[in-house]
C-alpha cells in the first residue's frame, strides 16, 4: 500500500469522524446523535485499519473488531436510554433532559 | 495529727451535700451542715495542733495522693503542717466557725440561704487548701479557688447589677496579679525544678547570691499575686466594690483569711524573698504607701462597710510595711489579731445594717448605744483593738511591735516609721469617727430588728479574742513575753534589732500611744462636741474630699489607663480583623463556584463541545510542544 493511499484513507477516517463530531453536536434528536456517534466510532475504526496496513500489522484489525463489539454493546444500552427518556419526556429531544443543571 | 486531711475535707463534703442537696434539705438543716462541717473541722484542727505543739515536731507532712507527675514536675496532693499553717488553719478554722454561726441568724431570710452556705464552705475549704498545701501548684489551685468563691459571694445577691459588675471587678483586676504568680511559679520551676516550697526553700541559698537578679524577678512576680489578692496598690481597686457581698462574706473573705492569703505567701516563700532585699524594700515601700492612702481614703467614706474595707486595705499595708522590713512574726501576729477584730467589726457592721433595714449611710445611723448594747460594745472593742488603743487591746500590741521594728528592725528606716506612725493617727481618727457617727448622738433611723444569740455569741467570742489574743506577745520592755514569735520561730526567722535602738523602744511605744489617743480625741472633737467643724472642713477642702473618697482617683486612672482603650480597641475590631483574610478566602471561593456553576447547564450537548474543545486544546498542546 503506497502513501497517497494511506493519506486518503486517513483523509476518510477523518472527515467521517468530523462529520460524526458535528451531527452529535448540532442534532437535536437523541436518535440522530445516537447514529453520529456510531459514524465515529467506524471513522476511528476506519484508521486503525489503515495504520494496520501500513505497517503490515495485525493489530489494527484485531483494535477493529474490538470496536466493532463495542460500538453492539453501546448501541444496546443506547437505545435502552433513549427509550426510558422518551417514556420519561414524551420527546426525543435531548435539551428537554436538563433536570441536572447547577 | 493523722486526721490532718479532715480538716479541709470536711467543709469540702459541707459544701457537696449543700449543692446537691440544697434546696432539698429543711431550712433547719442546712445552716447544721454548714457550720456544722467547719465545726468539726475547727475542732479537728484543735485536736491536731494541741498534738502538734505537745509532739516538738518542727513539721508534719501528710500526702494524700500523687496529683501531677508530668516531665519532672511532681505535684503531690500533699500537706505540709508547721507552725505558720497551723495558725493559719487555726485562724480560718475558728473565726470561719463563728461567720458560719453568725450567718445562720444573719442569711434566715434569704432564698439563696442553702447556696451561701455551700460557697461559704467551699470557701474556707479552699482556703485551708491554700495554706497547707506542700507545694506551689497545690497552693494555687487553693488560691484560685479562693477567688472564686470570692467571685461568687460577692456577687452572690446577682439580682442587682451592680454586684454582677463588683463581683467580675474583683474577679478580673486579682487576676492580673495571679497571672504574674503563675509566670513567678513558672520562673521557680525553671530554676529550682521543683515546686515544693520545702525544697525551693533550702535550695535558692545554694543556687543563688543574695541580690541575684533571677531571684529578684521571681520574688517581683510572687509580689505580683500577693498584691492582687491582698488588695495592695496598685490592685486595691477591687476591694471597696467587693462590699456588695453580704456582711459575713465581707468579714471572713475580704477581712479576715482570704485578703491575707498575699501575706501568707510571701511569708512562706520567705526564703526567696530574703535573697532579694530589692523586693523586700519594695514590699515595705508598697505596704507604706497603701496604708496610708488606704487610711486616707476611710476618712472620706460614708458607708460603714466602705469604712472598713479601706481599713483593711490599710491594716494589711501594715503586714506588707512588717514583711517588708523582715519582720516575719510580727507580720504574721498583726494577720492574727487584725482577723479578730476586723471580722468582729465586719459583723457588728453586718449587724447594725440588718438593724437599721439595710441601711448603710453612717449618716443616718446615731444613737445606736442604748439600742444595741451587745452590738455597741463589742463594736467599741474592735473599733479600741483597730486603732490601737494602749494596753488593753490586742492591735496596740501588734502594731506597736510594727512601729517598732519598721524604725529599729534590720531594715527598718525612719520614713516607714513615720509613715506607719501617721497611719495609726488616720486609723484612730477614722475608726472612732465610725463608731461615734454610728453609735453616739441622735438616733436618725428607727432600729426594726434587734439581733438574737447567734448574732451575739459570736461578737462577744471575737470581742474577748481581739482583746485576749495580743497578750501572748509583748513588747521587751513590759513584761517581755515572746509565745507567739517563739512558736514561729521554726518557719520564720527572728529579727535582729540594729543597735544603739532598745533604749528608745519605750519612747516608740508611747509616741505610738499618743497617737492612737489622739486621733480619738480628734474623732471626738470633730464629730461629737462640735459636729459641724467636719462640715466646714469638707466644704472648704471638697476637692481633695473628693478625691479620697473616690479612693485618690485610682478607678478613674484605670479606666482611662485600661478600661476605655480596652473598649476602643474592641470597638474598632468588633468584625474581626484577623478574619476578614478567612472571609475573603470564602468570598472568592463562592465567586468561581457561581461562575462555574453556569457551565452545569444540563444541556448534553454542551457537555460534548467542552470535550472537543479540551480535546482541541491538549491535543495543540500536544503537538505545539
Amino acid at each position: 500500500m503506497n502513501e497517497i493511499q494511506i493519506t486518503g484513507g486517513l483523509l476518510l477516517a477523518g472527515t467521517l469522524f468530523m462529520l460524526g463530531l458535528i451531527g452529535v453536536l448540532i442534532r437535536r434528536n437523541i436518535i440522530f446523535m445516537l447514529v453520529s456517534v456510531e459514524i465515529m466510532l467506524n471513522a476511528a475504526g476506519l484508521a486503525f485499519i489503515v495504520a494496520g496496513a501500513k505497517w503490515a500489522q495485525p493489530d489494527g484489525q484485531v483494535m477493529f473488531i474490538f470496536i466493532l463489539t463495542m460500538a453492539a454493546a453501546e448501541v444496546s444500552v443506547g437505545l435502552a436510554l433513549i427509550l426510558q427518556i422518551f417514556h420519561q419526556l414524551k420527546t426525543l429531544d435531548s435539551d428537554a433532559a436538563n433536570e441536572m443543571k447547577g | 495529727m493523722n486526721l490532718l486531711w479532715l480538716i479541709p475535707t470536711l467543709p469540702f463534703l459541707g459544701a457537696f451535700v449543700l449543692i446537691l442537696l440544697g434546696s432539698r434539705l429543711p431550712k433547719k438543716m442546712v445552716p447544721v451542715i454548714g457550720a456544722g462541717s467547719v465545726g468539726l473541722s475547727a475542732l479537728v484542727t484543735f485536736f491536731v495542733g494541741s498534738n502538734f505543739i505537745s509532739s516538738s515536731l518542727t513539721s508534719y507532712n501528710f500526702m494524700a495522693w500523687q496529683w501531677l507527675d508530668v516531665a519532672g514536675l511532681s505535684s503531690a496532693f500533699a500537706f505540709h503542717l508547721d507552725a505558720l499553717s497551723l495558725l493559719f488553719i487555726f485562724v480560718i478554722t475558728f473565726v470561719g466557725f463563728l461567720i458560719h454561726i453568725y450567718s445562720a441568724e444573719f442569711m434566715a431570710d434569704d432564698d439563696g440561704y442553702s447556696r451561701f452556705f455551700a460557697y461559704l464552705n467551699l470557701f474556707v475549704c479552699a482556703m485551708l487548701i491554700l495554706v497547707l498545701a506542700d507545694n506551689l501548684v497545690l497552693m494555687y489551685l487553693g488560691w484560685e479557688g479562693v477567688g472564686l468563691c470570692s467571685y461568687l459571694l460577692i456577687g452572690f445577691w446577682y439580682a442587682e447589677e451592680k454586684n454582677g459588675y463588683a463581683a467580675r471587678k474583683a474577679f478580673i483586676v486579682t487576676r492580673v496579679g495571679d497571672t504574674a504568680m503563675a509566670f513567678g511559679l513558672f520562673m521557680l520551676f525553671q530554676n529550682f525544678h521543683t515546686l515544693n516550697i520545702q525544697e525551693i526553700a533550702t535550695k535558692a541559698p545554694q543556687l543563688f547570691p543574695v541580690g541575684s537578679e533571677t531571684v529578684l524577678i521571681i520574688a517581683l512576680l510572687l509580689l505580683g499575686g500577693a498584691v492582687g489578692k491582698s488588695a495592695q496598690l496598685p490592685l486595691q481597686t477591687w476591694l471597696p466594690d467587693a462590699m456588695a457581698g453580704p456582711s459575713p462574706v465581707s468579714a471572713l473573705i475580704h477581712a479576715a483569711t482570704m485578703v491575707t492569703a498575699g501575706v501568707y505567701l510571701i511569708a512562706r516563700t520567705h526564703a526567696i524573698f530574703e535573697l532579694a532585699p530589692i523586693a523586700l524594700l519594695v514590699v515595705g515601700i508598697i505596704g507604706a504607701a497603701t496604708l496610708l492612702l488606704a487610711g486616707f481614703a476611710a476618712l472620706t467614706q460614708f458607708d460603714l462597710k466602705r469604712v472598713l474595707a479601706y481599713s483593711t486595705i490599710s491594716q494589711i499595708g501594715y503586714m506588707f510595711l512588717a514583711l517588708g522590713v523582715g519582720a516575719w512574726s510580727a507580720a504574721i501576729f498583726h494577720f492574727m489579731i487584725h482577723a479578730f477584730f476586723k471580722a468582729l467589726l465586719f459583723l457588728g457592721a453586718g449587724a447594725v445594717i440588718m438593724a437599721l433595714h439595710h441601711e448603710h449611710d453612717m449618716f443616718k445611723m446615731g444613737g445606736l448605744k442604748k439600742k444595741l448594747p451587745v452590738i455597741y460594745w463589742t463594736f467599741l472593742i474592735g473599733a479600741s483593738s483597730l486603732a490601737a488603743l494602749p494596753l488593753i487591746t490586742g492591735g496596740f500590741y501588734s502594731k506597736d511591735q510594727i512601729l517598732w521594728l519598721a524604725l529599729a528592725g534590720e531594715n527598718g528606716n525612719i520614713w516607714f516609721f513615720l509613715v506607719a506612725l501617721l497611719g495609726a493617727f488616720v486609723t484612730s481618727i477614722y475608726t472612732f469617727r465610725m463608731v461615734y457617727l454610728t453609735f453616739f448622738g441622735k438616733e436618725k433611723t428607727h432600729v426594726s430588728h434587734v439581733p438574737g444569740k447567734l448574732i451575739n455569741t459570736p461578737l462577744i467570742v471575737l470581742a474577748v479574742l481581739s482583746t485576749l489574743a495580743g497578750f501572748i506577745e509583748l513588747p521587751h520592755d513590759f513584761f517581755h513575753l515572746t509565745v507567739f514569735s517563739n512558736f514561729l520561730k521554726p518557719v520564720l526567722p527572728s529579727i535582729a534589732v540594729q543597735e544603739g535602738f532598745e533604749s528608745i523602744e519605750y519612747m516608740v511605744q508611747l509616741i505610738a500611744a499618743g497617737v492612737s489617743v489622739s486621733g480619738v480625741y480628734v474623732a471626738y472633737i470633730f464629730y461629737v462636741v462640735k459636729p459641724e467643724l467636719s462640715d466646714e472642713l469638707k466644704s472648704s477642702a471638697a476637692d481633695l474630699h473628693q478625691f479620697w473618697f473616690s479612693g485618690w482617683g485610682f478607678d478613674r486612672l484605670y479606666n482611662f489607663l485600661f478600661v476605655r482603650p480596652f473598649v476602643f480597641i474592641s470597638t474598632i475590631n468588633k468584625n474581626d480583623g484577623v478574619d476578614k483574610l478567612y472571609a475573603g478566602l470564602v468570598a472568592l471561593a463562592e465567586f468561581f463556584h457561581r461562575i462555574f456553576s453556569f457551565t452545569q447547564s444540563g444541556i448534553l450537548r454542551w457537555y460534548i463541545m467542552g470535550i472537543v474543545i479540551g480535546g482541541i486544546l491538549l491535543l495543540t498542546l500536544g503537538l505545539i510542544s
